[in-house]
């Protein structure tokens, strides 16, 4: 029987020796040079030119719903939204080297991969204007997206708590022989929380099929990279706990697709987990409610603005030949009207019913739940104009 | 006297007590160079170092549990969660650590010196997760103290009492009046004491018992009601634990009659323990049920906001139920 003890694989040493952080060298998976070329003893990934076209095409996309909502947000009309600027190529080409079978739990910043899986405009707005056909049923905050038919978990606000739910989302495909595994993505910030040291360390005791995706884009709202963890970044922490770890620059789509492809295989067929930590940039604020000129440079911003990854896939998708630029700024301005319209038509809708207080947060509604809104609907009928939004359909 | 809002009181006071007391330290997620996601932590960096005002990794349970050690060893923590929602992660470091500490080594050490700072409450649009009102989870443990200030000059006054208490002090901080309105903070140091209530307006018919940011929506009430004839008490408790039970009896001795209101659910509430107090204290002397209006027993919504808070509205209808009992 093999011994399971494991000092059997420890080695020894006589002198006193420290190993240090810069002994372990994690290098960094890159294909695209910055003008569209490969690097030298670069692979291609297997990419076909539909799935190319698809990432790009999600990647423009979503920097437009951006644009669109910080405006929609600056004008009143949302509450709050996160953008991904910046940030694209590591959240869609990694959705896109994976299964729609598979389950993706998202922190926030993730809309581009909820796209890719076929999220439509007007699902985004009904969600974000918490409208009664947002599948929430307006309880969440913009942002707060969740569709069950496109394997895409409801995201909750809380850092770091999708992490050890996916160890444990991935165990159960497995129980269940499930041909699917579960990718959870989380930001660098995250992975300070102890959410992210249990679920590594139980995916990996257990078996789990599931890929932890580090964005790692240098802040936690205001906090810096480096005041948010020493030594070697996300990556050495997966091999603390045993995880295979594969590094990417996250501004490079096709590193990012086949390092994804990579792992996906590795957790389905060894079923196992792995970690991918995706060196990027958030180059938008935290939040509608964040302002980073309080706490970086524009300099800081401008050297990571010329390492835009929509711009290093254009260029390498001109020289494949898959690259139409009238094309491509039709599909922008079209993207831009079917917002625009989806956000008036997603405006219009009324909030739920006054019902919706209390259903779903238990199975059913309890006698004490059932009493408290009965009485508010009788408050309701009392005041019926300073409850302007539900009073109309309180008979 | 300045003219300030609350959070520039809030960081009026942290600016006083670190002035006075060099193991005075800040921090939490954001609040160093940035001066927290709401700034009530502004310039304190700049003017004490980053040695004293710093930044942590984004990790509550890492924060108190760091607070709670640092603590011990004699040093002052001003921990910041930032939001009250965020807290449960350092719920095991709160409950079983900070408020057990003294008790469990036979007073040999403690957290005494430890104040966490939390914003908390609902009326922002911010959801479930930026707007509960997680004060009846920490009431039910015994070691620490709740303070939760109404109004600016409470804040830099009962802040400046957390600080200087040899108890660890959870104070809540009512973010809807963060930048609602500035009233005039002395620039110089006070106290305000902790476990004494405020009695904001004195009055005969019913005591309204509330805290935070409801005192507002109790005044707002009270005028409504007096406009019928009643004449309404309100007391604001200030601190959670220890409460006042005194000035709350002796109220309802008076008046005959409470009610209590607070945003968290009502079931479980902090509501039910003033209620049961009152009943056994003042028994012979309530000439109503005791009546309280509180957030439902739901998750805190988002698009139904105004219609879960207890607001103005519902007090008055309370208030005259109870008049008319």
């Amino acid at each position: 029987m093999q011994d399971r003890n494991h000092l059997a694989r420890v080695s020894t040493t006589h002198q006193v020796n420290i190993i240090e952080n810069g002994l372990i060298d994690i290098p960094m998976l890159q294909i695209l040079k910055p003008d569209g070329s490969l690097h030298e003893q670069a692979v291609e990934p297997d990419i076909s030119e539909q799935t190319a076209r698809k990432i790009y095409d999600t990647m423009e996309y979503t920097r437009v719903l951006d644009e669109r909502m910080i405006g929609a947000q600056r004008q009143g009309r949302i509450s709050f939204y996160l953008a991904s600027t910046g940030e694209e190529a590591a959240v869609v080409a990694s959705a896109a080297a994976l299964s729609d079978q598979d389950m993706i739990m998202s922190q926030y910043r993730e809309q581009g991969a909820l796209a890719y899986r076929g999220y439509t405009t007007q699902q985004f707005m009904n969600q974000m204007f918490s409208n009664e056909k947002d599948p929430n049923k307006g309880r969440q905050m913009p942002i707060h997206y969740g569709d069950k038919e496109l394997n895409f978990m409801t995201i909750s606000s809380p850092l770091g708590t999708q992490i050890p739910q996916a160890s444990g989302y991935a165990y159960g495909q497995k129980m269940a022989g499930k041909d699917a595994i579960t990718i959870c993505y989380f930001g660098e910030g995250a992975a300070s929380e102890g959410d992210f040291h249990a679920g590594l360390n139980m995916a990996a005791v257990l078996h789990c099929p599931v890929i932890f995706f580090c964005r790692n884009n240098g802040y936690a709202i205001s906090t810096p990279a480096e005041e948010q963890f020493a030594g070697d970044g996300i990556a050495s922490r997966g091999l603390g706990y045993g995880v295979k770890t594969i590094r990417v620059d996250g501004n490079d789509p096709l590193a990012v697709f086949a390092a994804t492809q990579h792992a996906r295989k590795l957790a389905l067929d060894e079923k196992c987990p792995v970690l991918i930590e995706a060196m990027t940039y958030r180059l938008a604020a935290h939040s509608t409610s964040d302002d980073p000129t309080g706490y970086r440079s524009r300099d800081e911003e401008d050297k990571w603005r010329a390492k835009d990854p929509i711009l290093r896939m254009a260029k390498w998708m001109k020289q494949k030949g898959w690259f139409d630029e009238e094309a491509n700024k039709k599909l922008i301005e079209s993207s831009r009207q079917a917002v625009l319209s989806a956000l008036k038509e997603a405006e219009k809708v009324a909030i739920n019913p006054i019902e919706d207080i209390v259903n779903d947060v238990y199975s059913e509604v309890p006698w004490h739940l059932q009493e408290q809104l009965e009485n508010l609907k009788s408050h309701i009928r009392l005041y019926p104009q300073m409850y302007p939004k539900t009073s109309g359909r309180v008979k | 006297m300045a003219k300030m809002n609350l959070l520039q009181a809030i960081n009026s006071a942290l600016i006083t007590a670190m002035e006075q007391d060099k193991r005075v330290m800040v921090f939490g997620e954001d609040v160093g160079h940035f001066g927290g996601v709401f700034r009530a932590t502004s310039n304190l960096q700049q003017k004490f170092g980053r040695d004293r005002c710093f930044n942590t990794p984004l990790t509550e349970q890492g924060i108190i549990g760091f607070a709670n050690g640092l603590a011990s060893q004699g040093s002052v923590p001003v921990a910041e969660i930032q939001f009250g929602d965020y807290i449960f992660p350092a719920f095991d470091q709160i409950v079983n650590e900070t408020a057990k500490f003294r008790y469990r080594s036979g007073g040999q050490f403690s957290c005494g010196t430890l104040t966490i700072r939390t914003p908390y409450g609902g009326g922002i649009a911010g959801g479930h997760y930026h707007s509960q009102s997680p004060e009846a989870f920490f009431a039910h443990i015994p070691g620490m103290k709740i303070v939760i200030p109404r109004n600016p000059y409470q804040a830099k006054g009962l802040l400046l009492a957390s600080i200087r208490d040899d108890n660890p002090v959870l104070f809540m901080e009512p973010k809807r009046l963060y930048r609602a309105s500035v009233s005039d903070v002395p620039e110089d140091d006070y106290e305000l004491p902790l476990g004494k209530a405020d009695i904001v307006e004195e009055g005969s018919d019913i005591t309204l018992v509330g805290w935070g940011a409801q005192i507002e929506v109790l005044q707002k009430a009270a005028e409504m009601a007096l406009e019928d004839g009643v004449s309404c008490e309100i007391i604001d408790l200030r601190s959670i634990l220890p409460w006042d039970a005194e000035a709350v009896v002796d109220s309802v001795r008076k008046t005959g009659r409470l009610l209590v209101n607070h945003e968290a659910p009502q079931t479980g509430g902090f509501a039910s323990e003033i209620a049961a107090t009152v009943q056994e204290k003042c028994f012979l002397y309530l000439e109503a049920p005791i009546a309280r209006v509180c957030g439902l027993d739901t998750p805190y919504p988002l698009a139904h906001e105004k219609e879960y808070m207890p607001d103005q509205y519902k007090t008055y209808e309370a208030i005259k139920r109870t008049m008319n009992y």
